[in-house]
């Protein structure tokens, strides 16, 4: 418990720089922020008082104060663009992206422990070799060309699967209509997901495999399936743990090209929006998030490790 | 000399034994000689030609025309120049920064140490896209920003490499010998830790160029990064979007292009790391 808090007070002046040099960052950006709340028939008093109300004319110092005060109460702000409040946008927003990530990662994540354990212990026979070969060009694949290949097939040749966003109009409480759309998304990202996940399974299967215990349970006569399951998979999965726990922030970015592709309405396209629209209040709120999410993850992950691997308990 | 004999016998080693790793080197030698000499091609990559818009491929035109009538294929090997040389200076960049950081901590430890690996937890602990974007903000658009941007967010993970290196380096003999007759730190990194760490360096610097080809392509894919009248592989996959139902061969050769560039510097990568760790080929192969 100690150990908890101590990491959580290691981790807050960790966000607390990032945010800070964000926030100059944006500020030495060459753009003025104002010219997106500004229209061009206000007059130069108006603008001058605009400034003024919003506080730009303040050290950059006391505005990174303003916004820090302003996030701690949940507070993002509004977009510079539309308006809308920024918390409420993201409240919209999150969920659809954790619908689409969540399924998606658990499934590579499945899949990757079984591809990496067959790959692992059949090493260097024609199982790993397509295995790992597959990976290889997986890696080498960009998601957004995997989309649109899937997209081509499915969408367009065949007509399988609607081409854009989470729903048709009007059909937003069916769940087939939303698993139409949710397919091909799907299907990307866990692609996208797996050969990393895959390689590090076999590559800790392998190093497994060497450990002593796999030759005292050979010596004892143990059959090759018994060691891999019984004694081996248990040794392969616990660092996987931890895995899960970094994997925390990608539920709010970890899919940010394959929602652009196919305009599905999470964090993506409404973070590339407004890093084009340079809708710095927007940019801000999701780099806090991400950067919190990070830290939460790390922390996730060393509890879990905590927790399932008796021996780091007793080095603390 | 010995030593470094056997390393060298055990890249051929791998070169003559593993198919996959020659298909690698001759494509990439490929690549990098058909991205130098498309400039003396008679055909010109932004001749406009409307009449013959979105073309499928024929004969004059291998892999048909863009929605302007330029000639695809030349295009492409227009694209790959601009991604190579963003994947080359990227990469020099990140070797710069990262080499520069991991060996000045691991050299000097105790407080530098520290905080300079206390920034790489600051730079690693953001997800990429979310950086590289922040920071894209402030620069202009262009391909030296890009290649900028790449380049400053992708050394950490050098950092930490050379770092470990330096720091098992340090333990040597001969540079503790160095230390004690007081020849001064700059000379000792140089001339006695730098070579140690070198062959690191030179694994990591192939994997980066893969690496910042796919950070790149990501982001100009996104709109984020090369912009028109500027051309790269990720940028032209951007615009065959559009197009897709009417030209989908558009789509097609960037795409492979980048999955075959990608692929041959990762296993280049994989090829020299025999050299770095001579231990991998002895028995067996992998991990």
């Amino acid at each position: 418990m100690k150990y908890i808090v101590k990491r959580i007070l290691q981790a807050i002046p960790l966000l607390l720089i990032i945010t800070f040099i964000c926030f100059m960052l944006i500020n030495l950006a060459p753009y003025d922020a104002i010219d997106s709340i500004t229209t061009p028939d206000m007059t130069k008093q108006e603008i001058e008082a605009k400034r003024e109300a919003y506080g730009l004319n303040d050290p950059v110092i006391v505005q990174y104060g303003r916004w820090l005060g302003n996030i701690c109460r949940g507070e993002f702000g509004y977009s510079l663009r539309s308006r809308t409040s920024i918390s409420y946008d993201l409240k919209s927003r999150i969920p659809s992206t954790i619908k689409l990530v969540l399924p998606s990662y658990l499934t590579a994540f499945l899949l990757a422990i079984v591809l990496g354990l067959v790959a692992g212990s059949h090493k260097n026979q024609w199982q790993d070799k397509l295995i790992d070969g597959i990976c290889s060009i997986g890696i080498a694949t960009p998601t957004f060309w995997f989309a649109m290949i899937i997209m081509f097939f499915f969408g367009y040749k065949l007509e399988l699967f609607p081409l854009m966003g989470m729903h048709t109009i009007g059909k937003e409480d069916s769940i087939l209509d939303f698993l139409q759309h949710f397919i091909m998304p799907y299907v990307v990202l866990t692609v996208g997901f797996i050969p990393d996940l895959t390689r590090y399974v076999r590559g800790s299967t392998i190093g497994q495999l060497k450990e002593d215990y796999v030759i005292v349970q050979k010596s004892f006569g143990a059959s090759k399936a018994e060691i891999l399951f019984r004694h081996v998979s248990k040794n392969v999965l616990l660092p996987l743990i931890t895995k899960l726990g970094m994997a925390l922030p990608m539920l709010v970015t970890g899919a940010v090209i394959t929602e652009t592709i196919f305009s599905w309405p999470g964090i993506g396209p409404y973070f590339v929006s407004a890093v084009q629209a340079m809708d710095y209040p927007i940019v801000m709120s999701i780099l806090v998030l991400s950067g919190t999410l990070v830290i939460l993850g790390n922390l996730l992950s060393d509890i879990l490790y905590c927790v399932t691997d008796p021996r780091i308990k007793s080095m603390k | 000399m010995k030593k470094k004999n056997r390393r060298l016998e055990n890249v051929k080693y791998e070169f003559k034994h593993n198919k996959l790793a020659i298909f690698a080197a001759i494509y990439l030698i490929a690549i990098i000689l058909v991205s130098v000499f498309v400039v003396f091609s008679s055909v010109d990559p932004d001749a406009l030609d409307v009449a013959h818009k979105l073309q499928s491929p024929s004969s004059a035109h291998w892999f048909g025309t863009d929605e302007l009538g330029r000639d695809y294929f030349i295009r492409v090997l227009y694209g790959g120049r601009v991604s190579l040389v963003v994947g080359v200076l990227a990469m020099l960049t990140s070797i710069v920064i990262g080499v520069t950081v991991g060996m000045v901590a691991g050299y000097f430890g105790g407080i530098v140490d520290n905080i300079l690996m206390r920034i790489v937890d600051v730079f690693s602990s953001i997800p990429w896209i979310i950086m590289v974007t922040v920071v894209g903000l402030l620069f202009k658009k262009g391909l030296a920003s890009i290649i900028i941007v790449i380049g400053l967010f992708s050394w950490m993970e050098i950092a930490r490499l050379v770092r470990s290196e330096v720091l098992s380096a340090k333990e040597r003999e001969y540079v503790q010998y160095a230390d004690f007759i007081g020849i001064p730190s700059g000379k000792v990194i140089m001339s006695h830790v730098f070579p140690t760490v070198f062959p690191t360096i030179i694994t990591a610097a192939t994997a980066q160029i893969a690496s910042a080809i796919m950070v790149e392509s990501s982001l100009s894919f996104l709109g984020l990064g090369v912009a028109a009248p500027m051309s790269s592989w990720g940028s032209l996959l951007q615009s065959s979007q559009q197009y897709l139902q009417k030209a989908p061969y558009m789509a097609v050769l960037p795409g492979i292009l980048i999955i075959l560039t990608v692929y041959s510097f990762n296993k280049l990568g994989d090829v020299l790391r025999v050299f770095v760790e001579p231990r991998i080929t002895a028995g067996d192969k992998d991990e």
